[in-house]
Order: structure tokens, then C-alpha cells, then sequence
């Protein structure tokens, strides 16, 4: 099979980079080690949409961070993905920070963001009431925002696909053969032709480029560990709350997110291994111990689970959106702005695709907006009613903690990019998601995919692989056989 | 909208003991909501005996228990949906629900009974680091899979928490032929039954280590073990004693909170102690036509003492709607002292005979429970053992209580023997 683009990895950043190269007529691939989309650093981070003071003037993270900060509500609302302009503050806790937050606010307005603020003492907690008496001043972004990273990545990749992209999932590339043309991906004996392809492997990116011989970076990834909180500990919080970087380090944020929630983390643990994703007893302490000295009042009893995530830190310090050889990008290095930057990465790397031959005819069928998710919840009465009439399964709440129906979950199993497991259930419904984290619908939620997929209940895991969820019928030989 | 006399919410044991009461009480326009699509509640996945000893003298399985009142339900044709979701309770007793074949409804009601149960703390309460693997369940999702679907969870299991679903589960699970390598309890003492330690455990050669906690979940995909450690007086691990575990399941019972989302949304105050609505003794909530009963009010230990509540909130729902309730205006309120953890009804508004629910803090040998007021002892009984595992009663006499009306009463233990032996 001989594809025009081959985009390894698809988290957000390839999901992404797909959605924008399927506006064109292309042959488009996108295959993803894991059992699902959005399963790397995507799945766990901060959720943040930087409004761009950040980044160093003139790194390619600020120019793509404020581009993809401005397009990332328009997009949002394209792809049905929750957004919202919360606004952020870099709070100071003394008052010889507040000189970091003047800088902060130069860099800001040089990277180009819009309406930036420093704000005093009475007017920061005038803001956010339930602060720390200790702040002492904040710089105000407006245009700083949060969204549900693997919601954005799901819907992503669903609309590419929905546009002629195709998705291979539990494939992972093992090796990398040139041809005259282009380039065969490998995965064991699979394979697939490509004449471009996109290096968007997360904390594998280094490992991809070395199957091209190109070794001109390395990745490590940086720990970072979160805690989440149950609706009812939001409380008054309604901006992101950053801690003004000073020598003591860059600290550790508290935000809502779009599912009002209250999110605490990351830490900032730098690791050799790659996989590596739990949680210590350490970072826990240290991401409570920020959370109370921001909030004094939070209810860290209301905390639902706990998780981490990895980074993909570059060598370079700045994203790493490189030809090392002709059709083959890398698109590494996309640390923290990379959910910000996302969208603009994207238009980005397409220009380089077509800077380097590749021709882009635009489609005129090209579907700009998701086909709508069912947000039952957010439905009035009378469409709730409706949408009951049209298919029974809607009015069938299977996840009592967040009301999600039966026909919601069937709809996420059914639609690109299908729910195949447990985990991919609750990422596209939040089934799961809520306090019980699970327990009564889990259960549930299993029934439905065996009976989607047509596999039996033992072979539905909660993300691929050997995460299986039971071990088949009660009373079976193999069981006794193991006493 | 519809209007309905009484709307029961839950379909187990509370909430169709409560229902019965009502109607036997004379209130004939009743409905009760429940979400699974059968009635039953939690009792349908404990197959296991030991139900109705108090009530009935008999020992019955859940589903057997659960049938019994069924039974009665039916015959006298009281009126209920299964697969009915209530989505939301206003304070003037309006129930928004939903079902596939009505949509969604609403219905007003002169009173209402919340009798949602409970649910398990989940492992993210816990705060215990390590990975997320498959394979962690709460004691209550393990029974579902095997007593509902017929599914093992796993071949070897550590259960953390030695609360009653947990010490069950641990019998069910070396029964069905997999190993249950141990069941670890922070506490120093286990917060099940005694008859359970012994049937489930002793019974089963299964260990159970108190004083003891999981620091650690290993596994990438699976669980492929836990590190477990001894913790101190004060509950912190002591990272000397710890030891893995090789494990492909982790069974979680520790704790269970009431489910009470549906009563912060009508406004109903609560009690921090249980979680639960603050009610008097008829278990009417501080909103008016609203009362509460079963596993939501307050976890029991006994499904006996769930149905006996249940009457009671029945028949006090029954009165409301038939004679209206006009509360004293001078209640006796009653608080846990020292040894006791929170005491039910919180309040009594009326000299009438009544049983007060409470539970203890620690395990204690042959204790003096006292009821006073002010330094004044209303009465004094004496228990061989008590247990916070096990729900403890006294009971009060409407004539006694006559001379307290406007008084505070506190509920304390005392210990009867010297300390230390």
C-alpha cells in the first residue's frame, strides 16, 4: 500500500497534523503502537491552553504556542471539544518575585499575547477569592484557557478519518527501510509505502529519527504527576493559577478543567525510563503540598485519582520541526506549550510537506466539523426527550457519577475513532470518570463493548494489550488448575 | 406534571421496606424509582447467607432477603419503574427521572424517601502511588463479575480493607478456586463482623494482617503485585517492614460512603459524622417531607437494621402525608460523646419511644454506654464488646424522654475494666 503521508504516532500532535493534511487529496495513514488513540504524554497533562509569555522570544515554542493559542477555540468548536478562555495567573508570593512577573509580562507582549496584566494584591484576590492570603501580585493572561487534551486528539483524529485518513492501531514501528520513493514503515512483519512521513512519536521521537539514521537529538521524558478532584472541590477557582517561576523552580499549577474539575500537578521528574508512569508517594506529597499553600481551603479529601504522565523533553530546548532527509519530518521535542501550540504545529508542518513537493489539492468535500458528538447532559429537557424517542438507549443512564447513557456509549464505540476498551469508553464519555471511579458501571460498560465488538467478555481489556479485565467464567478447569 | 403522595427513590431493601410501611400506614399513591432494572438493590449480587437472622430468625441469601419484600411490594400492587434514573430532587419535592420509554419526567410529590444506598471508596480516595494496571477493583465490582456475570476477576488476590464486602469477597473468591493470598486492615482491628473474620477467613486459611496497608501497585498492563507494609500508630507505613507481593488482583474494601448527590441537590443539611442527612426520629431530613433511611443515612452493618430503619421512615412518611407534621418546637437534639463516632437520629422531636443508632471509634471489652444530659444519666447499658465494625442501640422510652424536650443528649462509652488488659 502506497500512501502519500505516514504519520507515526497519533496523539495530538499527529492527530492534529492528519486533520489539517486530510483538507487536501491525500492518502493518509496514521499508525499508533497503542490500543488507542491519545494513550502518550496526550493523555496526561495539564490541559492547558498557554496564552504564549512563556516561551523564549523568537523559539519556534512562542511563535507556534501564540498562533496555536489563537486558533484553538475556532478549532474547538469545529471538532465539538470543550474550551474555555479562563483566563490565567502567575501568582507572586513575594515581593521580589514581582520582578520575574514584570519580566514575564515584557517577554509576553514581545511574543505578541494579547492583554496581559499585572495585577496587585487587592485586584488578584478580588479575582480568585479563595487564594492564598500570602499572593502578592499575579500577571493576568485573558487569553489563557484550558481543553480536554485527549478529547481534542479523539476528535481530531475522528474528523481526519472521517475525511479519507486511515488509523492503524497496535501498530508499532520497528523499523525503517528507504526506497526510491519514499519510505516502508515496518511493524514485524507488517508493512506500509509512504513518500512522507511525519515523526510524531512522543518520547520515542529520538528512536524513530535513529531508523533513519538521524541522530541530531535526544528525547527525555519528564515525569509529572497530577491529582484530580471531584466537582464539588472547584469551589470558587476559576482561573489557572501558576506559581511565578523563581529559583526555588517552576511550580506546580491548580486549575479547573473543563469537566469542573479541579486539577493539581505536575511534578517535574526527569527519568531515563519510557514507560515509566507511576505515581510516588513523593510527587503525591509535593502536588498537595502546592495545591494547599495556593489554596488553603482545598479539600484534598476529594481527590478522585491520581496519575502521571511523561513529557517528551528535547535536547534542543525548542520543539524540534526538522528534514533530516527528503519526506522525512520530525515533529519531536513537543513539550509543554505542545497541546497550546497543536493547531499551528499542524498548518505548520503542512507548509513544510509542501515546500518539500508535496502537492496540495484542496478537497471540495472536505468536512470542516466533527460529525456532533451526544452531550446529553448539556441537552434540554426537550431535546433530551427527543433524542430518547429516536433511540431508547439514550434514556438508559449507565454511569451514574456523571450521567452517561447507554446510547452515548455505544455512539463513542461506534464513531471514528471507535472506543475498543474500557479506557477508550471513558476518555470519549467520562463513563468511569466520576467519583466511583467506575465501580458500578465498569462492569457495565464491559457488557457493552463485548456486545458492540462481538468479542467475548474475557477479551475486553481496559487499554489493549494484557490489560485484561477478568479471566474468564467462573468454575472453568484452567482456574482450579492454577491452585 | 404529575402529582404522586409518595415517591420512594431506590428499589432495595430501604426503599421497598419503606414503601411497604407507607402503604400499611394507609398511603395507597406510591412510587418507587429504581435505576438497575430489577429490585433488590446491592442484596441481588450477596448470594451469600447470613441475611434476616434478626428480622426473620432465618438464614437467607440477599437475593431470598431482597424477594421477601418484594413479595410483599407486589402484592400489594405498589407501583414501580426499574431502569429510572432520577436526575435531580428540588427542595419542594420535585423528582426529575428518566427512563428509555418515558423520557424524561417529572413528577411533584407531597413527600419523598431517599433510600439511594451507598458505593465504595474508590482506590483514588486512597492516594496509593504505583501504576494504574487492570486488574484493581473494589470489593463490590469483583462480586458483581462473579455472582451476576459469572466472570473471575482474577486468579490471586490481595484485599485491602477488611470491611464486610471484603471479607466476604475473600471467601468467594478462594471458593470460586483462586487464591487469596491476604487481606491487609490499616486499623488495628477489623471494621467487619466478627461471624464474617471467622467464616471468611479463619475458615478459608486466609491471613489477615492488621496494622498493615498497600504502599505500592506494581504492573504495567496487569497488576503484577503489591508492596504492602506495616504502618504505625499513627498509620504511616514503616518503609522497613516492606514486602512485595506477587498478585494479579487488587480487591479494595475500604469504606463506604452514602450516596447522597441527589439530597445536596434539594438542599438537605447533613451530618459530617455520617454523611447522611441530619433527621429526627421519625427520619425526617430538616426539609419537610423529605426523609431518608437505609445505607444512604448511614452505612449499617445489617440489612436487618436497613428494613427496621425503613419502617420507620415509612410510617413517618405516611403520617406526613396524611396528617401533615407540625415538629416540636423544643426537639431533643443528640450528640456522640466520648467513644462514640455519631449517633442517629440526631434529633427527636416528640416523646416517643426511640431507638438511637450509633457506632464507636475503637474496639473496647465490657463498656458502660451512657446517655446524658448535661452531667445528669439518663440511662446506662452495659455491652460485653463493642466494635466500630458493628451498629450499636439504645432505646429510649417516650415517657423518659418527656422530661428532656429542649435538652441535649450525649451518647458516650465507658469503659468498665481497668485500661491495659
Amino acid at each position: 500500500m502506497l500512501y502519500d503521508v505516514a504519520i507515526i504516532g497519533a496523539g495530538v500532535v499527529g492527530g492534529l497534523i492528519a486533520r489539517e493534511l486530510s483538507r487536501y487529496r491525500l492518502k493518509i495513514v496514521m499508525v499508533e503502537r497503542s490500543h488507542d488513540v491519545a494513550m502518550g504524554t496526550t493523555k496526561a497533562n495539564s490541559a492547558i491552553v498557554h496564552a504564549g509569555y512563556d516561551a523564549e522570544c523568537g523559539s519556534l515554542k512562542a511563535k507556534l504556542n501564540v498562533e496555536g493559542s489563537r486558533m484553538m477555540e475556532s478549532l474547538c468548536r469545529k471538532l465539538g471539544v470543550k474550551y474555555l478562555r479562563n483566563g490565567s495567573l502567575v501568582v507572586a508570593y513575594r515581593p521580589q518575585d514581582m520582578e520575574r512577573i514584570g519580566k514575564l509580562y515584557e517577554r509576553g507582549k514581545k511574543n505578541g499575547v494579547e492583554g496581559l496584566e499585572i495585577l496587585d494584591t487587592e485586584k488578584l484576590h478580588q479575582m480568585e477569592p479563595s487564594l492564598s492570603q500570602e499572593a502578592v501580585g499575579a500577571l493576568f493572561a485573558p487569553s489563557g484557557a484550558i481543553v480536554c487534551p485527549y478529547e481534542l486528539n479523539i476528535a481530531a483524529v475522528g474528523n481526519a478519518m472521517d475525511n479519507g485518513a486511515e488509523l492503524l492501531l497496535d501498530w508499532e514501528v520497528t523499523k525503517i527501510t528507504e526506497d526510491g520513493d519514499g519510505y516502508t514503515l515496518w511493524s514485524g512483519e507488517n508493512h506500509l509505502s509512504a513518500r512522507y512521513v511525519i515523526n510524531a512519536s512522543g518520547v520515542y521521537a529520538d528512536h524513530v529519527a535513529a531508523m533513519v539514521g538521524d541522530s541530531s537529538f535526544t528525547i527525555r521524558p519528564r515525569k509529572g504527576q497530577y491529582m484530580l478532584l471531584d466537582h464539588d472541590c472547584v469551589g470558587s477557582v476559576t482561573h489557572t493559577l501558576f506559581n511565578v517561576p523563581n529559583e526555588l523552580g517552576k511550580g506546580i499549577l491548580v486549575t479547573p478543567t473543563v469537566d469542573q474539575n479541579l486539577l493539581l500537578g505536575p511534578t517535574a521528574e526527569d527519568q531515563e525510563d519510557r514507560e515509566d508512569v507511576s505515581t510516588t508517594p513523593e510527587g503525591l506529597e509535593k502536588v498537595q503540598e502546592n495545591a494547599r499553600k495556593v489554596i488553603p481551603s482545598v479539600n484534598l479529601r476529594g481527590v478522585i485519582t491520581a496519575f502521571a504522565g511523561l513529557r517528551a523533553v528535547g535536547s534542543t530546548g525548542d520543539f524540534i520541526i526538522e528534514s533530516p532527509r527528503q519526506g522525512f519530518w520530525n515533529v519531536a521535542g513537543i513539550e509543554s506549550p505542545g497541546l497550546s501550540s497543536a493547531p499551528a504545529i499542524a498548518v505548520y508542518v503542512t507548509e513544510l510537506l509542501a515546500g518539500q513537493g508535496l502537492l496540495l489539492e484542496e478537497k471540495e468535500d472536505f468536512m470542516e466539523e466533527r460529525v456532533a458528538v451526544h452531550r446529553f447532559n448539556e441537552l434540554s429537557m426537550e431535546e433530551k426527550n427527543r433524542v430518547i424517542r429516536e433511540n431508547p438507549l439514550y434514556g438508559h443512564v449507565i454511569c451514574r457519577c456523571e450521567s452517561i447513557t447507554e446510547g452515548e456509549i455505544v455512539e463513542a464505540i461506534r464513531q471514528n475513532p471507535g472506543a475498543r476498551d474500557l479506557d477508550g469508553v471513558k476518555r470519549r464519555t467520562r463513563a468511569g470518570m466520576g467519583r466511583c471511579q467506575g465501580g458500578f458501571c465498569g462492569p457495565l460498560v464491559t457488557e457493552i463493548l463485548s456486545r458492540e465488538l462481538g468479542i467475548p467478555l474475557e477479551k475486553v481489556t481496559k487499554f489493549g494489550g494484557g490489560s485484561y479485565l477478568n479471566v474468564g467464567k467462573t468454575r472453568e478447569e484452567h482456574i482450579h488448575e492454577n491452585d | 406534571m404529575k402529582t404522586i403522595d409518595l415517591v420512594v427513590i431506590g428499589g432495595g431493601p430501604a426503599g421497598m421496606g419503606a414503601a411497604i410501611a407507607a402503604y400499611d400506614a394507609g398511603v395507597r399513591d406510591i412510587l418507587v424509582l429504581e435505576r438497575d432494572h430489577r429490585l433488590g438493590g446491592i442484596l441481588e449480587q450477596c448470594i451469600h447467607n447470613g441475611f434476616g437472622l434478626h428480622r426473620f430468625k432465618e438464614e437467607l441469601t440477599g437475593p431470598e432477603y431482597a424477594w421477601r419484600f418484594e413479595k410483599e411490594l407486589r402484592e400489594r400492587k405498589i407501583a414501580f419503574r426499574l431502569d429510572t434514573m432520577v436526575l435531580d430532587l428540588s427542595e419542594d419535592k420535585v423528582i426529575t427521572a428518566m427512563n428509555a420509554e418515558e423520557g424524561i419526567f417529572r413528577i411533584q410529590a407531597k413527600a419523598v424517601i431517599l433510600a439511594m444506598g451507598c458505593r465504595e471508596r474508590p482506590r483514588g480516595a486512597l492516594n496509593t502511588p504505583g501504576t494504574r494496571p487492570a486488574g484493581i477493583y473494589t470489593a463490590g465490582t469483583a462480586q458483581r463479575y462473579i455472582n451476576i456475570m459469572g466472570y473471575m476477576p482474577g486468579k490471586k488476590a490481595v484485599i485491602l480493607g477488611s470491611g464486610d464486602i471484603g471479607l466476604i469477597m475473600a471467601r468467594r473468591m478462594t471458593w470460586e478456586g483462586a487464591k487469596v493470598e491476604m487481606v491487609l486492615e490499616l486499623m488495628p482491628y477489623s471494621g467487619g463482623l466478627t461471624r464474617n473474620i471467622v467464616q471468611c477467613l479463619k475458615d478459608n486459611d486466609i491471613p489477615l494482617l492488621l496494622s498493615h496497608t498497600i504502599v505500592e501497585i506494581h504492573g504495567k498492563e496487569r497488576v503484577s503485585g503489591v508492596t504492602i507494609a506495616q504502618v504505625d500508630e499513627n498509620r504511616k507505613p514503616m518503609m522497613e517492614t516492606a514486602r512485595f507481593v506477587e498478585c494479579d488482583t487488587v480487591l479494595l474494601s475500604v469504606g463506604l460512603l452514602p450516596e447522597n448527590e441527589l439530597t445536596r441537590k434539594a438542599g438537605v443539611p447533613m451530618d459530617v459524622r455520617t454523611s447522611g442527612a441530619l433527621v429526627d426520629q421519625r427520619r425526617m431530613t430538616e426539609i419537610p417531607g423529605i426523609f431518608a433511611c437505609g445505607n444512604v443515612l448511614h452505612v449499617h452493618d445489617l440489612v436487618d437494621y436497613v428494613s427496621e430503619e425503613a419502617e420507620i421512615a415509612g410510617r413517618g412518611a405516611a403520617e406526613y402525608i396524611l396528617q401533615g407534621s407540625e415538629p416540636d418546637p423544643n426537639p431533643v437534639t443528640v450528640r456522640p460523646g466520648n467513644g462514640v463516632r455519631y449517633t442517629l437520629p440526631q434529633r427527636i422531636d416528640r416523646a416517643e419511644d426511640t431507638t438511637i443508632f450509633f457506632r464507636v471509634t475503637d474496639v473496647h471489652p465490657a463498656v458502660r454506654i451512657r446517655v446524658k444530659a448535661g452531667e445528669e444519666t439518663v440511662l446506662m447499658r452495659k455491652r460485653p464488646r463493642v466494635a466500630p465494625g458493628e451498629m450499636e442501640t439504645v432505646r429510649i422510652l417516650g415517657s423518659k424522654l418527656q422530661g428532656y424536650m429542649g435538652q441535649t443528649l450525649t451518647v458516650e462509652l465507658e469503659e468498665e475494666a481497668e485500661h491495659g488488659t
